[in-house]
């Protein structure tokens, strides 16, 4: 299973290796460790966010051996989501209600409008939206922006897939 | 030396680039033996005959003149089947609803046993089959890779030098037009609008870009590929058409910021024809700037090719008239 796990480094040099060593002795595969470096905590730790594959028995060890580092584990939550596109829609995203869009989305419980930048320039003219959808896989996917083609069809919105994506 | 006995239809810009063509690579034709001769010139209002060949240079000084090249009023059809020669230049307006003259100049010079070269979308997307059956009764060569992508090879790519591969998709930029126009807007945080008037003062767009700016120009072209690579029976009807009239600046701003342009792209594959606006990443071989063409052509053995060239433009189409012409009487 795929999990997201943040931790606590102190600012000190080696941490970062006191953090790996658990995950490759329990063989869970790293697949993204982004460093927050520029934003400490009041304890003056550094965020770092991992998200590792691994089996679901081994992930209580990991935590353990962690905290036996001196690393603290914030948080551990099952990452569901393996997909992930940018949507551009364009048209009256705002006045046809783009909280009914974002829930039909939201609403399949596979996929989920995970952020929403939106323009609108003015009244009368085209507002502009740029929806990241995450899902579970690509099927899920795939449904995800079928509902969303059947809504922008509706709702007169043109909307813009990204060129690796069957349209 | 073989002589080639042809005839220009249409003298607007591509017909002229093809006569200035002829005249810059003479010499070069003649060094492959071949010798082209122009018996006749037509535009809307009439023709230059001399069964001797014409002077193409007194033809272009003429038009740019008089504003037509016509000394006798004669249709392009009657010199077709009066005037011998071997080669029909196509060259007139595209029509996508009739085919306009094009469709009777072609089947005019199939049925006197002539080839024809041509540059005029309207035809092919309307009547390929009854073209390429008529062609083929008459054991007439038909080319006609001017008419996708203006210089930039892909039917002739895909069809003659990545022979022996299964063509699995073809996707791309196949107007220049919509391109400077998507690629201005981002530049400039123009408007739609804006941009497309820039585009006519600059006769980038026509005074009616209906047919760019709906993507119909792309469909008809992706027809064509359809047709002519992928050995289906398409008309335009059977294309899924979105064009580029509502992309705002601010959506093309949004998607540049998560590292993406937005491009007209056409698809075509067995399964599928599409014209639709595409988020492209911008280091992606499909994300090129201004007027440009750009296609990516999928193959089964070679992989992914790209080909990248000015889609538009008098002696760049006409270039691709010319290696159609060397490829049809060069050997």
């Amino acid at each position: 299973m795929r999990v997201s796990m943040d931790i606590e480094l102190k600012d000190v040099p080696g941490q970062m290796l006191l953090a790996l060593q658990p995950l490759s002795e329990y063989k869970a595969n790293l697949i993204t460790v982004v460093h927050h470096h520029q934003k400490r905590t009041p304890r003056k730790t550094v965020p770092v966010k991992l998200i590792l594959e691994t089996r679901p028995e081994s992930i209580e060890t990991i935590k353990a051996k962690l905290e036996e580092n001196g690393i603290r584990v914030v948080r551990v939550g099952e990452h569901r989501f393996r997909e992930s596109i940018n949507v551009v829609l364009i048209g009256h995203v705002v006045h046809t209600g783009i909280q009914d869009t974002i829930d039909e989305i939201d609403r399949t419980g596979f996929a989920e409008v995970v952020d929403l930048s939106l323009s609108m320039p003015g009244i009368n003219m085209l507002s502009s939206a740029l929806m990241k959808i995450d899902a579970v896989g690509k099927e899920d996917l795939q449904k995800a922006l079928a509902i969303l083609k059947e809504v922008s069809t509706k709702k007169d919105l043109l909307m813009v897939l990204p060129i690796d994506i069957q349209a | 030396m073989k002589t080639v006995y042809c005839s220009i239809h249409g003298f607007g810009a591509i017909g002229q680039g093809v006569a200035e063509v002829l005249l810059r690579k003479k010499e070069y034709l003649e060094s492959l033996g071949l010798e082209v001769k122009v018996v006749a010139v037509v535009d809307s209002k009439g023709a230059t005959v001399n069964p001797e060949g014409v002077d193409l240079a007194d033809c272009l000084a003429r038009k740019r003149t008089a504003g037509t090249v016509a000394l006798e009023s004669i249709s392009g059809v009657e010199i077709i089947q009066s005037v011998d020669h071997d080669l029909v230049i196509e060259t007139t307006p595209t029509n996508i609803r009739t085919g306009g003259v094009g469709l009777q100049n072609m089947l005019a010079a199939f049925q006197t046993g002539k080839d024809v070269i041509t540059s005029n979308k309207g035809p092919l997307t309307l009547k390929y089959r009854e073209l390429m059956e008529t062609a083929k009764a008459a054991g007439s060569h038909f080319r006609f890779e001017a008419t996708v992508g203006g210089s930039m090879p892909i039917i002739n790519l895909a069809n003659e030098v990545l022979a022996g591969n299964k063509i699995k998709s073809i996707k791309g930029i196949l107007n220049g037009t919509c391109n400077y126009i998507l690629t201005r807007m981002l530049e400039e945080r123009a408007s739609y609008n804006d941009i497309l008037a820039e585009s006519m003062q600059l006769g980038i767009a026509e005074t009616d870009p209906t047919y760019d700016v709906e993507g119909i120009d792309t469909a008809c072209k992706l027809v064509i590929l359809a047709n002519a690579i992928f050995g289906l029976d398409v008309t335009y009807n059977d294309v899924d058409v979105t064009g580029i009239t509502k992309v705002t600046p601010e959506a093309l701003e949004m998607a540049y910021e998560r590292g993406h342009v937005i491009k007209l792209i056409g698809e075509v594959s067995k399964e599928r024809i599409h014209v639709a606006p595409r988020l492209v990443p911008i280091n992606h071989p499909l994300a090129v700037g201004g007027t440009l063409n750009v296609a990516s052509v999928e193959t089964e053995l070679a992989g992914e090719i790209t080909v990248t060239g000015k889609g538009a433009g008098p002696i760049e189409t006409a270039s691709a008239i010319l290696s159609d012409l060397i490829a049809i009487y060069g050997n």
